[in-house]
């Protein structure tokens, strides 16, 4: 089975960096962006599986991104990254397209199987 | 152990944001004094002038009926003493025309005298002359006529000879004569051709008694003539007959007629007097008090008693009305006090709430970022093919790091749900059930520390409306916090019973440690907590928190060694769920 493809969207850099290497570890292709504009580039110019968005990011945020990704790729699943997946964030995301809220800091296996869940696999 | 109150409610409750006795403002001093300040303002106000015209109205009064009852007395005296006076110058007009018209001389006869007499006894109906005198100028007496034997009888040496010699005409006192009635005399001096001689007449008073001074006498007047010795000169019907004492005391001499007040042993009366001008006669007329001021006194008696119940009415009035109206002001006070705590409370809250969530923002991502690169350094390890020198060490120690990374996420994400806001969703809640599907929860530690709990489930307890989630967050707290707080081998006891106000309390009794007694005041306070290193200190507040946005209270009740209760008190909410 083709690898998953995902994009992992947070302004913390160290983050992004560590979980790519980590996903990629388990065969993930995944790839990092630091803002919503280099993300929805990136989705542009590429195919993902699912988008691992932050919903905090200075400038353009999460739920802008999220209906911008959208317009381009209607398809594209995303799953939201929050310090807090409380009924409002939760609610508004799925609201906006989200497929689902993820509390930071994630377990990677719940991650994982998330993505997988997102994907459809 | 608790002790309720028979009302129902606990002794010694501590709410974080009542604070009755602390606050001075609120002092029970205040109150009273404040009571009696508006008691006495208002009943100074309403008293002092109903006392005032009171008493204004009574003095009119009793003036104005004084004046009433003296007016009608003095009049009739004065009428009664015009008459006696009147009816004295007729006798003594009747006695000069006699002796000017020449009928009677110094020269007279018996018989010539006795016609006079006759005459005079007709033409004049009443006070009959009883006899005539003729005395000449050395006191004897020349003729006589009427009933007694007086011829030749000098009087030179009596008084009234020298009196009427003197003063020309003389009445003298009332005595005992002719048939034992009472008479006087009247005498005048008459200056002739033949030398001077007096005219001496008797005079009969029984019709002058009966007629002129009785006259439309009421049954509790009477009028009288007294000398000024006091001896009564006409009968009295009060005082009996003729020449008896009267026991009051004539007043001074004084022009025309005068009103007193004097008591007699029968009791107040009013006295009327006129000295009779030319005669030893004192006109008394009196009248007795009662029938004259019988209505006043009566309505004297109406003021009193309208005024006494008035007074007592309006102080009565005024202490239940100051009393109220102080009692409701002290309740407002303080529920004002008591909501602006707790604002403060809820501000200080807040300010935490922002605070704490500002923090716990700002912390998870650094936390996010070292539990991704301490899993890295895990995958590396695992993952890879090669080997590590110390490799189970190496992760031991990432895996601590792992775990303590999970523990800070544990408080920022209680921080943070503490920050906000949650949304409540409504639902019919049995209490009982709820209880028990938290208890499940802790069902491993209950029966590994042999916990017995029990439950106690009033019969009667309605289903309530809330929110199901938070109320779990709530008894799960509430719980755990007991089971902390007790020895294995504990109980913890469990009640659910409606009140009488549509709400139902849910007890949770352990017996554990317990709370002391300063720490009461404070457990419900953020970051408040009896075990440093242990937990946030976070619980309770939020616990607290909760129990309020869903409306209810929530109470503790504490003694150390021997346990805690925590009373959750919810409102039933919908009131069809109260009859089923």
């Amino acid at each position: 089975m083709r690898s998953l493809r995902v994009l992992i969207v947070d302004d913390e850099q160290e983050l992004v960096g560590a979980l790519v290497e980590r996903l990629d570890m388990r065969g993930v292709d995944a790839h990092g962006a630091h803002d919503g504009a280099t993300a929805l580039e990136m989705v542009e110019q590429r195919d993902f599986d699912v988008v691992l968005l932050d919903l905090k990011m200075p400038g353009m945020g999460g739920l802008e991104v999220i209906g911008r990704m959208h317009e381009r790729r209607p398809e594209l699943q995303i799953i939201l990254l929050t310090g807090h997946c409380d009924a409002e964030n939760t609610v508004k995301g799925k609201a906006a397209g989200a497929f689902d809220c993820l509390v930071k800091p994630v377990d990677i296996d719940t991650l994982l199987s998330m993505l997988n869940k997102a994907a459809g696999r | 152990m608790t002790t309720d109150h028979p009302n129902g409610s606990l002794e010694h409750e501590h709410h974080p944001t009542a604070r009755r006795p602390a606050d001075p403002s609120l002092a029970p001093r205040r109150y009273r004094s404040l009571f009696r300040r508006v008691a006495l303002s208002t009943a100074g106000v309403t008293i002092t002038p109903l006392l005032i015209m009171t008493g204004i109205n009574y003095y009119q009064y009793s003036r104005a009926i004084e004046a009433r009852t003296r007016q009608p007395i003095e009049s009739q005296t004065s009428n009664t003493a015009h008459a006696v006076s009147f009816f004295l110058k007729e006798r003594e007009s009747a006695m000069r025309f006699v002796v000017t018209q020449g009928t009677v001389t110094l020269d007279c006869t018996n018989s010539q005298l006795q016609k006079n007499l006759t005459s005079l006894r007709r033409s004049l109906s009443i006070g009959s002359f009883v006899d005539l005198g003729v005395i000449d100028s050395d006191g004897r007496q020349r003729c006589y006529a009427g009933p007694h034997k007086l011829q030749g009888r000098s009087y030179k040496d009596q008084d009234w000879f020298h009196a009427v010699t003197l003063k020309g005409v003389y009445i003298s006192e009332v005595f005992l004569g002719f048939r034992r009635s009472p008479h006087f005399v009247m005498a005048i001096r008459h200056q002739g051709p033949g030398g001077s001689f007096i005219l001496r007449a008797t005079i009969d008073t029984k019709e002058l008694s009966e007629q002129i001074l009785t006259i439309g006498l009421r049954p509790s007047s009477d009028a009288f003539l007294v000398n000024r010795k006091g001896v009564l000169q006409s009968s009295s019907r009060t005082y009996g007959p003729a020449l008896s004492r009267c026991p009051l005391a004539v007043p001074h001499r004084a022009e025309g007629v005068h009103v007193v007040e004097r008591r007699d042993e029968k009791g107040h009366l009013f006295l009327g007097f006129s000295y009779i001008d030319g005669s030893p006669f004192v006109l008394m007329h009196i009248k007795r008090a009662e029938e004259a001021m019988g209505s006043w006194i009566s309505l004297r008696g109406e003021m009193l008693t309208f005024l006494g119940i008035s007074v007592i009415l309006i102080l009565l009035v005024i202490y239940f009305v100051s009393r109220n109206m102080v009692r409701r002001i002290r309740e407002a006070d303080e529920a004002r006090a008591q909501v602006f705590h707790k604002m403060e409370y809820n501000n200080k809250l807040a300010s935490v709430g922002r605070l704490a969530a500002g923090v716990a923002h700002e912390i998870n991502n650094p936390l996010a970022i070292i539990n991704e690169k301490a899993g890295l350094l895990k995958d590396r390890i695992t993952l890879s093919d090669d080997d590590f020198p110390q490799e189970k060490k190496l992760l031991a120690n990432i895996d601590s790091i792992l775990k303590s990374v999970k523990r800070c996420s544990t408080i920022t994400h209680r921080l943070l749900g503490f920050a906000k806001h949650m949304d409540i969703k409504f639902e019919t809640i049995a209490l009982d059930d709820l209880l028990r599907e938290v208890l499940s929860f802790l069902d491993k530690e209950a029966s590994f520390r042999s916990i017995g709990v029990s439950f106690h489930v009033h019969p009667e307890t309605p289903r309530i409306r809330s929110d199901r989630g938070q109320l779990q967050q709530v008894f799960l707290n509430i719980v755990n916090n007991a089971f902390a707080a007790m020895d294995d081998r504990g109980r913890l006891e469990i009640t659910i019973q409606p009140t009488d106000h549509q709400t139902v309390e849910v007890h949770i009794q352990d017996d554990g440690v317990g709370i002391p007694e300063e720490n009461l005041q404070r457990i419900f306070e953020p970051f408040f907590t009896t075990k440093p290193g242990i937990g946030t200190g976070l619980g309770l507040s939020v616990t607290y928190g909760i129990v309020e946005k869903l409306n209810g209270s929530l109470r503790v009740k504490s003694e150390v060694g021997k346990g805690t209760l925590f009373v959750v008190e919810l409102p039933v909410g919908d009131p069809d769920l109260l009859d089923t």
